[in-house]
């Protein structure tokens, strides 16, 4: 390239890159529409891919699904659109400023599906006013809404999955009592995701008397053989299983490998989909993980699925993977927002909705047994009933096994000791607002 | 015809001396201060300061601290996040335990105690040199990496490892919203631009400069390689430091040892090697590619229309971000900034070029 030639080039570049900043300056206007906009945070690519996809298509068939079937929510179009953030909190911080302002009312609520985000975005929704649905993640201590105004870690927390996962493995021992000397083994996504659960279960091993032995795995978790050398020295008893995409998969062969019985492995219920557990296939038989909700099978939302959205050519995945772990995880994820979007419609009338006007939804969520039949998602959750001092609105879990070709509830319902967590709680959200000088609200005052 | 010194005489040595000894360069300098400082804060839209002008400016500031090191003192350094994740945690602990300190005081301390460091893992670099001396570096990124991962005090106890800030209080201004942390971002980053150019203009920065191009003469001239490197670790680190504590503070607002991994060390690189080593001009440029590119090729197939999957679309964002960085390295090996300096040498002689 001569000199001209270049200096044309480089005026072509500023003139191209002077171009692309004025559009991006220019946020288009939308009308005043009958619309209710949902942001989606999604990962599509990268190391999380293979459990962030899924999700997604959950997600977005299932709004998909209620703009078929019912024209929206009581009349008020959903409108959606994807970002992808790769799982990563820089990029998905970027997403959310993209999409905050968009539809008629801005953004409705905001999941963003990965606990780093969710950490970035906590002192961002309340300046936004967008609540933050972290349905089973995020962080443990927002059950506390008089801190934690506009986070909803709706169905679920890690100090549940925590909790419930000693509980089982007692109960498995013959009472909690004989968890005493027992050696158990964390092994963790080395990111406030896999350092969420730590608190509770030391302060568990306290109580109980049994030995914790903390396994950290860097990201993106593909190499974990130090983890599983240390694994086959110590022989814990039993090993608690925090990671996610390629991670648990890695983890499992890794399991499978060192010979340690998977009967005695258990994952979050991050852990436990069918991404993390089909590279292994028939080895990772008898592997367990926690579920909330959701687990695989299909009901009869799934009916209305494949009628109403896959039956037209508009699914979001293929056809057989409607039903998977992950997917419906995502479809129950996108139907409580949509239900905390109708309560709020029964006070505010049936128009788009602020986030402010959602948030008093999603406070005063309440999904009874009646309700989820109604919703076609009977077997697939357990009621939620939130309010100003519980955001979480359940506590309670059960266990699944792997066969080797399918997921299957092996356990009863399980409900998380309260009174072990409720202090943790209670002293993490007060630190956090003593840090971030944030006056706590009144819980009795609210109605 | 416009941009030439013709009947511009240099009548003392102050004239002589100016940062920048070109009229129209001054002017142009000038109306662009002017332009970011009030134009901006009217033009742009909240998503353009928080996604795009905010990062930019703190990572332009980085640039330019590793450039200090790589361009103009000529030694490698892969560990750079690693002092940004310093200078941030410094700056997080400051405010945290030392009560009503300000927040510009936390963050020249937080670069002081980041300079401290760097010129601890800057000390190899006495009797190793080129990629010897880069995986010294390296060393630092991920044991410095593990610390902050690891011992809690740092962390101030969170069991989460993430920590989080209060909004900054500058003296009673509140700085809240996307426009007043641009316009701080804005007047620090200036000062910060306008030390560095006088920085490598002054005798240090010609002692760097001098260790760069061979060290041995430069040894034989008079210059100690001992205090020239050293120096150029410690300011260079004192850079980082305090552009790490503002995308700690202004930018992110809550974050985790990630967020200054090893992706961002290599970033910064290539934002020196794309935007132009040894060259503060350079920095911006780079940092502009690196931050601003990937957005912007994300967004286009929204804008046009094209109805491409978002997986699709992330994937050739990220093939045509990797392609373009290839190309440019292949027509201007020097950077951004050289094809800047080829683009003012050609207007010189514009319209009658010989």
């Amino acid at each position: 390239m001569n000199l001209a030639a270049k200096t044309r080039f480089l005026a072509a570049s500023v003139g191209t890159v002077a171009a692309v900043i004025s559009i991006t300056a220019s946020v288009p206007a939308f009308a005043q529409a009958k619309e209710q906009f949902f942001p989606e945070l999604v990962y599509r690519t990268g190391p999380y891919a293979p459990n962030g996809v899924p999700f997604a298509n959950g997600y977005s068939d299932y709004l998909k699904l209620l703009d078929a079937r019912d024209g929206g929510i009581n009349g008020v179009k959903i409108t959606f659109e994807e970002c992808e953030t790769g799982y990563s909190t820089a990029r998905g911080v970027e997403c959310y400023e993209r999409m905050k302002n968009k539809g008629p009312t801005g953004a409705t609520v905001v999941q963003p599906l990965s606990t780093g985000i969710t950490f970035a975005l906590t002192p961002k929704a309340p300046r936004d006013k967008i609540p933050l649905i972290t349905a089973g993640y995020g962080r443990a201590d927002s059950v506390d809404g008089s801190v934690f105004t506009w986070n909803f870690p709706l169905g679920g927390t890690y100090w549940d999955a925590a909790d419930i996962l000693i509980q089982h493995v007692g109960k498995k021992e013959g009472g909690l009592a004989k968890l005493k000397g027992k050696k158990i083994a964390l092994v963790y996504h080395d990111s406030p995701y896999g350092k969420e659960p730590i608190p509770l279960l030391e302060k568990r091993s306290k109580m109980l008397g049994f030995d914790l032995l903390l396994l950290p795995v860097t990201h993106p978790g593909v190499e974990q053989s130090a983890t599983w050398l240390q694994i086959r020295q110590q022989r814990p008893d039993y090993v608690f299983l925090w990671g996610w995409g390629v991670m648990n998969s890695t983890a499992i062969k890794q399991a499978v490998a060192t010979g340690y019985p998977l009967n005695r492995m258990y994952g979050v219920w991050w852990s436990g989909a069918e991404p993390d557990v089909r590279p292994a296939g028939e080895d990772a038989k008898a592997y367990n993980a926690l579920v909330f909700l959701a687990p695989a099978g299909r009901g009869k939302v799934h009916e209305d699925i494949l009628k109403y959205v896959y039956d037209k050519g508009n699914g979001s995945g293929k056809r057989e993977d409607v039903g998977e772990v992950l997917y419906n995880r995502g479809m129950v994820s996108a139907m409580m927002a949509v239900e905390g979007v109708k309560r709020a419609q029964k006070k505010y009338g049936r128009k788009p909705l602020t986030g402010t006007q959602v948030r008093w939804g999603l406070e005063h969520l309440s999904i009874n047994a009646a309700d989820i039949k109604k919703l076609g998602f009977e077997d697939f959750m357990e009621p939620i009933h939130t309010s100003c001092a519980d955001h979480e609105g359940a506590h309670s879990a059960r266990i699944e096994t792997w066969d080797g070709k399918n997921w299957h509830v092996t356990s009863g319902v399980y409900h998380s000791d309260l009174s072990v967590i409720r202090p943790i709680i209670k002293a993490s959200a007060a630190k956090y607002a003593a840090e971030n000088k944030i006056t706590p609200r009144d819980c009795s005052k609210e109605k | 015809m416009f941009y030439r010194e013709n009947g511009q005489f240099k009548r003392t040595y102050r004239q002589d001396e100016a940062l920048l000894p070109i009229a129209q360069d001054r002017i142009v300098m000038l109306a662009l201060l002017v332009f970011a400082f009030v134009g901006v804060p009217f033009l742009a839209s909240n998503y353009l300061f928080l996604s795009i002008l905010n990062p930019f400016l703190i990572m332009a500031l980085a640039a330019i601290g590793l450039n200090l090191l790589v361009g103009y003192c000529g030694q490698i350094s892969i560990g750079h996040a690693a002092f940004m994740s310093v200078g941030a945690y410094a700056a997080y602990n400051l405010m945290l335990r030392v009560p009503n300190l300000s927040f510009l005081v936390a963050l020249v301390l937080a670069g002081l105690i980041a300079a401290l460091v760097g010129m601890l893992f800057g000390i190899p670099s006495l009797r190793i040199k080129g990629l010897y001396l880069a995986v010294a570096t390296l060393a630092a990124q991920f044991f410095i990496d593990w610390m902050f991962a690891r011992v809690k005090w740092f962390t101030g106890y969170q069991s989460s490892g993430s920590v989080s800030t209060p909004v900054l209080n500058l003296f009673g201004w509140q700085l809240d919203s996307p426009v007043k942390k641009y316009l701080f971002l804005l007047a620090v980053v200036t000062v910060f631009t306008l030390l560095a150019r006088n920085l490598v203009r002054g005798h240090i920065g010609r002692a760097w400069m001098a260790i760069r191009d061979m060290d041995v003469a430069a040894e034989v001239i008079g210059i100690r390689p001992v205090y020239a490197k050293l120096t150029a670790f410690a300011v260079s680190s004192f850079y980082v430091g305090v552009a790490g504590a503002l995308w700690g503070f202004v930018y992110l607002g809550s974050w985790e040892p990630l967020a200054f991994n090893i992706n961002m060390s290599l970033d910064l690189l290539f934002m020196i090697i794309i935007g132009g080593m040894g060259s503060i001009l350079g920095s911006y440029f780079g940092a502009l590619f690196i931050v601003a590119l990937p957005i912007v090729l994300d967004r286009v197939p929204a804008w046009v229309g094209a109805p491409l999957s978002t997986a699709m679309a992330s994937h050739l964002a990220s093939m045509i971000f990797g392609t373009l960085i290839v190309f440019f390295l292949i027509v201007e090996p020097h950077g951004l900034a050289r094809l800047w300096a080829i683009g003012k040498e050609k207007l010189r002689l514009w319209p009658f070029p010989h």
